[in-house]
């Protein structure tokens, strides 16, 4: 009987992924709008609307769920690069670990931006 | 049952050489979202995370940021990562919208796909005359 090892760089959640790469695409497309909308409505982003945008708490948090979404798309979007190019399970695996440090380094950076100001 | 029911599988033919292969416009499309998304991921998102963060320190690294764009180097890689960005949101609005059962038969898929390509391309053009 030959049976198919399931793979550790498999990627087992089909259906949720592609539902996860909808979503957080949604979520940052509205995002996008806002900040484009921002930008026309006052004809260009000097440095007080830029700093006064980023002091307001509830922007802070759409910038760091839109950076969630973001980091969660890129995920599922990059590991199925590294499925479709990089058959062995080991050097795929590395590379699917260094892609989650980065993004995890990236909503660490985020937060340092958005919460570490003096 | 006969074995006709249930023929043994036969290896496909595959024709994977990637310099002879001719893509649809839609699939062209296609891998442009996923060379653009790997693009983002790798030089986009921590290009802006600097970018954000230079802009938000103090009005001084405001406007040196803002002056960096006179180099033709940062000229030239704002672009691309200009392009990926419009490529990758307009060809996501369509993938949104073929999931929906929006335009999903051959011929407006086709249509779609190039006007991805070339709305995204018209649009950097348009955000790179005005940079330069």
């Amino acid at each position: 009987m030959t049976r198919a090892l399931r793979q550790a760089a498999g990627a087992h959640y089909g259906w949720r992924d592609w539902l996860v790469q909808r979503v957080t695409a949604v979520v940052m497309a509205a995002y996008t709008v806002v900040v484009l909308g921002v930008a026309l409505w006052n004809g260009g982003i000097d440095y007080p609307l830029w700093k006064a945008l980023f002091a307001c708490g509830a922007w802070k948090l759409a910038t760091f769920v839109f950076m969630l979404a973001l980091t969660w798309h890129a995920w599922v979007g990059v590991r199925d690069i590294w499925m479709d190019y990089v058959k062995p399970v080991g050097v795929r695996l590395a590379l699917e670990v260094l892609t989650l440090l980065a993004l995890a380094a990236y909503i660490g950076w985020t937060m340092q931006i958005l919460w570490g100001g003096k | 049952m006969s074995v006709l029911d249930n023929p043994p599988p036969r290896p496909r033919p595959v024709y994977l050489n990637l310099v002879a292969i001719r893509l649809p416009i839609a699939g062209i499309a296609s891998i442009l979202h996923r060379v653009s998304g790997a693009a983002l991921f790798l030089f986009a998102l921590p290009l802006m995370l600097l970018a954000v963060q230079a802009s938000l320190a103090s009005p001084e690294s405001f406007a040196a940021l803002k002056a960096a764009f006179a180099h033709p180097l940062a000229k030239l890689t704002a672009i691309g990562v200009v392009w990926a960005c419009l490529h990758h949101f307009c060809a996501g609005i369509r993938y949104l919208l073929i999931d929906l059962h929006v335009g999903d038969d051959l011929a407006p898929a086709q249509r779609s796909g190039a006007m991805v390509i070339a709305v995204s391309l018209a649009l950097t053009l348009i955000v790179g005359l005005r940079l330069w």
